[in-house]
């Protein structure tokens, strides 16, 4: 066996997952998950048996692909950032009413704080709302012991299960011992007609799911991963869920107890133990106030409850060791006050980045239309939102921009413009432009195609060296399909495209395409 | 016995290589350590930071808590102020004196200069000279990490030489001599600033 390696999270529930037998990744890239898939393509074992592990074209795509390859006997991994679970989130809760065959993990990525996202939603809401078990990492060993304890409680509940993780676990490196290897499964196709979802079956499998919950809640109730430490003594007894167990065993506490949770549905007879040897509990959870919501259904409104609904924590952001530490009475100390010569230095486009051209272009036209509205998308150009360039109006979710800007145009806007990336357009921007197509709608739409997903760091994109097909396939007008290369030499020929498809009362499709300058730099020394 | 580093700079800079140099040599010294790193988007330009932690003992939280840190080491002398809150009262800050510049109200250098040697603990170098005079016009953080290699205490200069000629080994001898001389450069520049 091999010594501890040092892994991000990330890539010990990658490892974990090769391991315990994986025979697929499906994934769309995200911060903070990319790196899972990114491991899984490199490892050497995984290359070696042909774990698949390509990217999916978005999250959707992938969670169906996933059950799939469950639905075939074998063990699948989806993973994404928590927005892709609204992505994915149909097959995701049809997936717990049809159950699984192969274990099935469905890793979803949270980011609290909001490092690299728009917003800080919980993906244990989802977990609960498809009522299926999760997994809680506090630690990268405990991510790495975790994948193969829930692939395999998968297959013996017969239902999916979701693994949450934090960008500060996803993100941090700590030593990791591997365990055993497994085998990867047969092939074994279920015969079930369970999967089948007509209303009549799904009846009766949304029952079986129902009948299954007592069964979870026992396993999470005998999980190892669930500890409950009582100390003999009076006072506040604290849940510490997921990484918030490690702030607090930092701060080290004087407590009547601590019930370190991981595994989920909430194991009920060990919060009503840590609230009998209490005075109150305090919840210490990373995201949104879940289980906080829910120990106050466990134990009645009389018993005393804390957490971020009552201030005890911030309401908002990710948990740090001054903030639960200030919660448990243990408050850290500043000893230099904030700096004076210091000003925020906010992300930028790279220097000779092609959106950089767009946007140059953009502007200058768009000068000439007061009535205009740019509309953004998801994606390294965002930042084009932001100086010195200011040209978005905004940024929603993967895709938005084409269809905000067809209801802007339906609304009267004019002109309607909206801004996306290659890899964006393919994940959720193809469906809206064919809506705008069939309602033939006064619509600008610009694909900055930067020949892969820059943001994430250069992952392959789905849709490069087809867009010009795709567009017209779609039934775009070919002669309002352009292709321009976005170089600051060609600024008068991209303004006068832009200003041409403007005063085209119909869907335009302006291709700027030139390779994201990182991916470039990565290409030219691979050659060398 | 620990020690709490934060490491900073701007997107690019290198900073998550010093991370990899000193995590591997701890993880040789068998040390226990945390190292949480931001991706994404703050690695386009803007200020980038990773907290490392080093200990003999288990490590709990990925986060340094406030007043705590050891070293701040900077590739960037507006981003070594930016973490103050989270020094401890006699840790220190060893920082480049190079600013870079890519926002329009970068603060006044002097002002900011004097701001910094006013701190009880700095070690202040032009890293990006002494990386041309090392031979190794790319190696500043390599310097910079070698201006720190006596403060880190729990991991060695020779670890951290040891650890360098492992990280960079993939890519060749010449690529692990050039950051080998750039490292020696900052240790030999924080000496004399002592």
């Amino acid at each position: 066996m091999e010594a501890k390696r040092l892994l991000l999270g990330d890539e010990a529930v990658a490892l974990a997952a090769i391991d315990s037998g994986l025979s697929g990744v499906y994934a769309y890239p995200g911060t903070p998950s990319t790196e899972i898939t990114e491991f899984i393509q490199k490892d050497p074992a995984a290359r070696e048996r042909g774990v698949h592990s390509r990217w999916c074209t978005n999250e959707k795509t992938a969670m169906e692909a996933a059950l799939g390859m469950s639905y075939a006997g074998k063990r699948a991994l989806v993973c994404m950032k928590h927005v892709g679970m609204n992505v994915c989130a149909d097959p995701f809760i049809n997936s717990a009413v049809t159950g699984v065959n192969g274990g099935l993990i469905v890793l979803a990525a949270d980011d609290p704080s909001m490092h690299s996202s728009q917003n800080e939603q919980d993906s244990r809401f989802y977990g609960n709302f498809a009522m299926i078990p999760m997994f809680e990492p506090s630690s990268q060993q405990e991510a790495y012991d975790m994948v193969g304890y829930a692939f395999n409680l998968s297959e013996e509940l017969h239902v999916p299960v979701l693994m949450r993780v934090v960008t500060r676990l996803a993100h941090s490196r700590a030593e990791v011992k591997r365990g055993a290897p497994r085998e990867e499964n047969r092939l074994d196709p279920s015969d079930d007609r369970g999967w089948i979802l007509l209303p009549a079956i799904a009846r009766k499998q949304y029952l079986k799911l129902i009948d299954k919950q007592p069964l979870m809640l026992g396993k999470s109730g005998s999980s190892p991963f669930n500890t409950l430490t009582l100390t003999g003594e009076k006072g506040t007894g604290i849940i510490a869920c997921g990484i918030a167990y490690n702030y607090v065993k930092e701060a080290d506490p004087q407590v009547s107890g601590i019930l370190k949770l991981s595994h989920y549905p909430l194991p009920a007879e060990q919060i009503r133990a840590l609230a009998a040897a209490s005075d109150k509990i305090l919840v210490i959870e990373d995201g949104q106030p879940f289980v906080e919501h829910e120990v106050r259904a466990i134990l009645g409104a009389a018993y005393p409850v804390e957490g971020r609904l009552t201030g005890a924590l911030p309401r908002t952001g990710e948990l740090t060791p001054d903030s639960v530490g200030t919660a448990v009475g243990k408050p850290t100390f500043r000893h230099f006050p904030d700096a004076l010569n210091m000003a925020p230095r906010p992300p930028q486009l790279c220097p000779g980045c092609g959106h950089r051209d767009v946007y140059a272009a953009l502007n200058e036209v768009v000068a000439d239309y007061p009535g205009a509205r740019v509309f953004g998308d998801i994606g390294c150009y965002t930042l084009g939102a932001l100086p010195p360039f200011r040209t978005l109006s905004s940024c929603v979710d993967m895709g938005a921009s084409i269809t905000m800007a067809k209801g802007a145009a339906d609304a009267g806007v004019h002109p309607a413009i909206a801004v996306i990336g290659d890899s964006t357009f393919t994940h959720s921007g193809m469906t809206g432009l064919l809506d705008a197509v069939n309602e033939n709608a006064d619509i600008t739409v610009l694909i900055s195609d930067n020949l892969t997903t820059a943001m994430t760091g250069g992952q392959d994109s789905a849709g490069t060296s087809k867009y010009e097909g795709i567009c017209t396939g779609l039934g775009v007008d070919p002669a309002h399909v352009k292709v321009v290369v976005p170089l600051p030499a060609n600024m008068s020929e991209i303004k006068e495209t832009i200003r041409q498809e403007i005063a085209y009362h119909g869907v335009s499709v302006i291709i700027a395409r030139r390779e994201c300058i990182q991916s470039l730099k990565r290409h030219s020394a691979k050659k060398i | 016995m620990k020690k709490d580093i934060i490491l900073c700079g701007v997107g690019g800079q290198g900073i998550l290589s010093i991370a990899t140099v000193i995590g591997e040599a701890a993880t040789a010294a068998g040390l226990h350590l945390k190292q949480a790193e931001v991706h994404g988007m703050s690695q386009r330009g803007g200020d980038v930071e990773s907290d490392l932690r080093l200990s003999t003992e288990p490590v709990h939280s990925d986060l340094i808590a406030h007043g705590t840190a050891d070293i701040i080491l900077s590739m960037e002398p507006m981003e070594a102020l930016r973490y103050l809150r989270y020094l401890a009262p006699d840790g220190a800050v060893i920082t480049a004196s190079e600013p870079l510049v890519n926002i329009p109200d970068y603060p006044d250098h002097e002002a900011l200069l004097s701001e910094i040697q006013a701190l009880p603990n700095v070690t202040m170098c032009d890293i990006a000279s002494l990386a041309r005079e090392s031979g190794n016009a790319r190696g500043a953080n390599m310097v910079l990490l070698g201006m720190a290699a006596s403060s880190i205490g729990l991991v060695s200069p020779d670890g951290l030489r040891e650890a360098i000629a492992r990280v960079f080994s993939p890519k060749g001898e010449k690529v692990v001599e050039a950051n080998l001389a750039a490292f020696d450069q900052g240790m030999a520049a924080a000496k004399k600033k002592v």
